[in-house]
């Protein structure tokens, strides 16, 4: 009788024992995964693939030491017909060089040949969207920018009693918040301050509030389509300045980005664009523009060998 | 009657506990060592991760590895984006797993300093897809500390990484992997 029990005991000892064995590898290295995992935070990254949606900044910085050569042009209206080439023969552009002094702060210079701006910027990464040990849920970038409108004044600027100060510098202050919602997903909302000048364009309020939204949808690895509109807050929109809404797809090819889209702004810088566009969408002056982005790394990155 | 179940629960627990610190032949790694290396016309491409995961079986050589892949890091910064975005979209693959076993596994002494020559075979997920792999390793003992190393290729289109045809030159097929880690002895209970 002792000896079946003690029989018995040993052999459900032995099969348990196979049991723990074959197991344990597998359950010893789900717990080292989850160990690791939960001692590591996950920063989201490529919320948008370039950093601008379409004329405005997105959310991304540049890597560290990344110089991004922007070129952008924006064309005349499609409806100005076959004469004008559906607008290819009236083009305004900017040409930027971008540069990341690290992963969270990048600065960019500019011209344009709309009203002979000059523009300088400056964007910072205050908060990253990240999962795993500390959550984040959203990714905010606050951007600073000065545009110097370099055109000759207007007649009303050069009166002799509004003296030297002809007001040609405009300044914006915007913080973007954004959100990958999924790895096809991406929104953003931009509240924005903009103190305009007044030197080629007539604003009866200097300081203006707007507010951004823009989003990006991807259609393939390397297709996204994305959406930008701004909206100026009423009471402070200049006579005959309209809010941009633009559409666009992004092409990304490794070194390059290639953003082909549709609006109603010609300017390209964020004053242009967002308080002094002139087209309306409802009166087909829609108008086709592209950027086309280049980055070199300057600076290699060291890795231990 | 009730004495005698006591007393082989007790003697069920203890071999138990017993097997666990004697048997237990594991040893483990959070800070293996994985690069990879790809030559090719226009630039060499390599990159490296400290942080994998690997758990080897002394008794049984089973071997297994767990690798972020976002933890590779680049010398080039937007090489490193890109390669989690548009090559092994890393969002939705977070992870490269192996699963295997070191053939011969006992011709391995493990108790005194030696190196060993030994084959491995194995199931390799990379970028959601597997493929069954065989390479040759290398097992050195040294001071009671156990380290493993191997190098191996693989092709890229076994594991549906996809290169668009305007950088097809600038990037090979045939990726070099290099692994290298330092194990440790897991402390049982």
């Amino acid at each position: 009788m002792l000896a079946i029990k003690l029989g018995f005991t040993v052999m459900l000892f032995f099969v348990f024992e196979g049991m723990i064995l074959a197991q344990d590898t597998s359950n010893l290295m789900n717990q080292l995964e989850k160990e690791v995992a939960q001692n590591e935070t996950v920063y989201t990254t490529a919320t948008f693939k370039s950093t601008r949606i379409i004329n405005g900044h997105s959310i991304e910085t540049l890597p560290a030491h990344v110089l991004d050569l922007r070129i952008s042009h924006r064309f005349g209206p499609v409806s100005s017909g076959i004469y004008n080439f559906f607008g290819l023969d009236n083009a305004t552009m900017r040409l930027g060089f971008d540069y990341g002094i690290n992963s969270n702060i990048m600065v960019g210079v500019g011209h344009s040949t709309y009203q002979k701006t000059y523009d300088a910027f400056f964007k910072a990464k205050i908060l990253r969207q990240s999962t795993g040990k500390l959550i984040m849920p959203v990714t905010a970038t606050f951007v600073s920018a000065i545009a110097l409108n370099s055109l000759k004044p207007r007649d009303f600027d050069s009166k002799p009693d509004s003296g030297v100060d002809i007001n040609r510098a405009s300044y914006v202050f915007q913080l973007l918040i954004g959100r990958k919602f999924s790895g096809k997903f991406s929104l953003q909302i931009m509240p924005t301050f903009i103190h305009a000048d007044n030197i080629s364009f007539l604003h009866n309020e200097h300081n203006i509030f707007a507010i951004g939204i823009g989003g990006k949808h991807k259609i393939s690895k390397r297709i996204s389509f994305n959406a930008e509109y701004y909206y100026q807050l009423p009471g402070n929109k200049a006579p005959g300045s309209h809010n941009v809404l633009s559409f666009g797809i992004d092409i990304g090819t490794g070194g390059h980005v290639f953003q082909l889209h549709f609006t109603n702004s010609m300017g390209l810088t964020e004053k242009s664009f967002i308080t002094e566009t002139t087209g309306r969408w409802d009166h087909s002056d829609v108008l086709f523009g592209f950027n086309i982005s280049r980055v070199f790394q300057l600076k290699k990155k060291r890795i231990n060998n | 009657m009730r004495k005698k179940i006591i007393y082989s629960a007790v003697f069920f627990l203890f071999t138990i506990c017993v097997e666990g610190n004697c048997f237990s032949q594991e040893y483990f790694t959070k800070n293996g060592r994985i690069s990879f290396f790809s030559k090719a016309t226009l630039e060499n491409i390599t990159a490296d991760n400290n942080q994998a995961i690997s758990l080897l079986n002394t008794q049984t050589g089973e071997l297994r590895f767990h690798v972020l892949i976002n933890a590779f890091h680049f010398p080039k910064a937007m090489m490193e984006q890109h390669f989690n975005t548009d090559y092994m979209e890393s969002e939705k693959y977070p992870s490269s797993k192996f699963k295997g076993t070191i053939a011969e596994i006992n011709k391995v002494d493990f108790s005194k300093d030696g190196s060993y020559k030994v084959n491995v075979n194995g199931s390799l997920e990379i970028h959601g897809a597997s493929k069954n792999i065989t390479g040759v390793g290398a097992i050195s003992i040294k001071d009671g500390k156990l380290s493993a190393t191997s190098v191996f290729k693989i092709i890229l289109k076994d594991y549906n990484i996809d290169i668009p045809s305007i950088v097809i030159n600038n990037i090979s097929q045939q990726i070099e992997i290099i692994v290298s880690c330092q194990y440790e002895k897991r402390m049982s209970n």
